[in-house]
């Protein structure tokens, strides 16, 4: 009744059918993705055609030789495609590491700041721009990103004794963001000018104004890898539906797991925090919208939510720049302010379905 | 193949769960586990799971320690279903079931016809087909329960441990799920409250007190009145009836608790 079987013959042609239809998804979601990134650099305050965007594209990836402004031409390659591609690699790595977090912690309010990085980057951050730290060797985003490093170490030497469990994780991330986060409001209260507290509280609500090229090279491979690694994890994932013991008794390596992907997502986020700031809500809402389109097996779950963070933050990215004349809101404002009415819609509608 | 414990102890911290259980499952039977609540029970359950390593002594796997065959190959033959394990997560019947075949699909080895034929047949040994586009969420306690243990099924296991599978159902319930899983061609382990329930359907019995294996042998030979006043603190007639099934009958007033009501009396 239950013998083991060993052939496969007529589950490879299904598995290559699934391939196909896999490769075909995937497609339209990076046409989607080029899309309204091409959006986002032909909108701003100078509005350029579409047309010119993707002459402008093409001169820059295969020398297609069209003429183009060079005023447009460098607004558009070393200004807005830059961004965008930075909010796209960003808003993909904070959905990513929601869903992970939520996964592996069994808690859908866990997000991506939880691992006590945004706040530990805040700090990381301060203690460069107003104490000096680093004696100017030391730039704000590498600040940010160190910052992040001590307040994730710092969360995960709480959690190790204090029994490695997702309780433990979270009320030891819940302890180190206060600690951070209270060690930020020092610093700010005691030396910051008026000036600087308002420039940091712009920081920390997130800021794509000063992303160039350096920082696409350094967000798409974080972006892309991270996606690769969690995607290798994705049935793992989904033996944790149940709980820790029952991904165990299911022949998952749940410490090995828990290790490699939460050190994931703690690297995703806080290289993206520390290239834009800590944009909220991504993290926290962008799977939950996932799992309402595509339910919860992570096989799926993980490049949509991927996919949808990514075309929301290119989104938002333009709403921040164009909703406001002549001034640019916080990125994070508009995620907030966007997201949640969004979030409270599919919540009610997805209770009614139920 | 059989299921071994050598001298198992097992530490939560630095507190003693269980020390030097031996204990050694035949392949096909029907093993109950029995004992006061707190006697280490599902501490001795997940050991042998091989979910926990034991502080001391050995876990074995036919004549392998068990840290030596690695989680995956563990999670091939030996199926459990923990006392109570629920989801927030929307998820079909089939998709829980198909949870089952985790440890035999990887990149290279995807999810197949065969992994679904397979899923289909532990649907039907819990008699569970026609609810198998159900959601999780709508599912009755019993019928959650049947689908933890298609789930260890779609796992092939040679072993299935059940850490007290019939909690929370009603009576008509447990007996149905102890009456399937007995029929199943499995060998079975499982932490049972009901004695009566231990004395229909177990092949033999392990009976544990306070972290130690105090006994093991044929419901006949456990389940004495003497056992039930020393380890569970009870008094009680055992019947055998002309099938040599034991039967219990407890007395009432007698378990200790009742004092007050004495003293009422009085």
């Amino acid at each position: 009744m239950f013998e083991k079987t060993q052939d496969q013959s007529p589950a490879k042609s299904r598995a290559g059918r699934a391939y196909l239809g896999r490769i075909g998804a995937t497609g339209v979601a990076l046409v989607l993705l080029v899309g309204v990134i091409a959006i986002a650099a032909a909108k701003g305050e100078t509005h350029i055609p579409l047309g010119t965007v993707l002459q402008t594209i093409a001169n820059h990836l295969w020398q297609a030789g069209y003429d183009v402004d060079p005023i447009d031409s460098g607004i558009i390659w070393n200004y807005r495609i830059s961004r965008a591609l930075v909010a796209a690699a960003c808003g993909a790595s904070l959905a990513l590491s929601g869903a992970v977090l939520q996964a592996l912690l069994r808690n859908s309010l866990a997000d991506p700041y939880l691992l006590g990085i945004s706040a530990g980057a805040s700090t990381g951050a301060v203690s460069v721009a107003i104490l000096g730290f680093g004696a100017g060797m030391v730039s704000l985003s590498l600040g940010a990103f160190l910052g992040a490093l001590v307040a994730f170490g710092f969360v995960a030497l709480l959690a190790i004794p204090a029994g490695r469990g997702p309780a433990a994780i979270i009320l030891a991330g819940v302890a180190g963001s206060q600690l951070f986060n209270a060690l930020t409001s020092f610093i700010v209260t005691k030396a910051a000018t008026a000036d600087e507290a308002r420039g940091i509280m712009f920081w920390l609500l997130g800021n794509l104004s000063g992303v160039r090229w350096p920082d696409v090279y350094l967000a798409l491979p974080v972006a892309l890898g991270g996606l690769l690694v969690c995607l290798w994890h994705a049935r793992s994932l989904d033996a944790f539906t149940f709980g820790v013991e029952s991904a165990a008794s299911l022949g998952v390596p749940v410490r090995r797991v828990y290790a490699v992907l939460i050190a994931v997502a703690a690297m995703m986020t806080a290289v993206m925090v520390s290239i834009v700031g800590s944009i909220g809500f991504v993290g926290l809402v962008i799977p939950h919208a996932a799992r309402f389109f595509v339910g919860t097996r992570h096989g799926i779950l993980l490049p949509v939510s991927a996919l949808i963070g990514a075309v929301f933050l290119v989104l938002a990215d333009v709403v921040s720049r164009i909703i406001l004349d002549g001034q640019v809101l916080p990125i994070g404002v508009i995620t907030a302010l966007i997201g949640a009415p969004a979030f409270a819609l599919i919540l009610c509608h997805g209770r009614v379905l139920r | 193949m059989t299921l071994e414990l050598r001298n198992v102890g097992w530490n939560a911290g630095f507190k003693k769960i269980i020390s030097d259980v031996s204990l050694r499952v035949a392949p096909g039977e029907f093993l109950g586990l029995i004992g006061p609540n707190g006697s280490g029970k599902t501490s001795m359950m997940s050991v042998l799971a091989g979910i926990r390593a034991p502080s001391r002594g050995q876990a074995m796997l036919g004549d392998q320690p068990m840290k030596q065959i690695g989680r995956r190959n563990l999670a091939r033959q030996i199926g459990f279903v923990e006392q109570q394990a629920d989801t927030i997560d929307r998820i079909t019947v089939r998709e829980a079931v198909g949870l089952g075949r985790t440890p035999y699909l990887s990149l290279l080895t995807p999810w197949s016809e065969d992994d679904s034929e397979i899923v289909d047949q532990a649907l039907g040994s819990v008699e569970m087909r026609d609810m198998a586009d159900r959601m999780w969420h709508t599912l009755s306690g019993g019928e959650k329960q049947r689908v933890h243990i298609a789930r260890a099924l779609a796992q092939q296991p040679d072993f299935l441990l059940l850490d007290e599978p019939t909690n929370h159902l009603d009576i008509h319930h447990q007996l149905g799920l102890l009456e399937l899983v007995r029929a199943l061609p499995v060998t079975v382990v499982a932490a049972l409250h009901d004695l009566n329930h231990a004395a229909m359907f177990c092949d033999r019995i392990a009976m544990m007190d306070r972290g130690k294996l105090i006994a093991v042998g044929t419901p006949e030979q456990i389940l004495t009145s003497q056992n039930l006043r020393d380890v569970f603190g009870v008094a009680a007639d055992i019947e055998i009836d002309d099938q040599g099934r034991c039967h219990i009958r407890y007395h009432v007033g007698t378990s200790g608790h009742t004092g007050i009501k004495k003293d009422r009396v009085a």
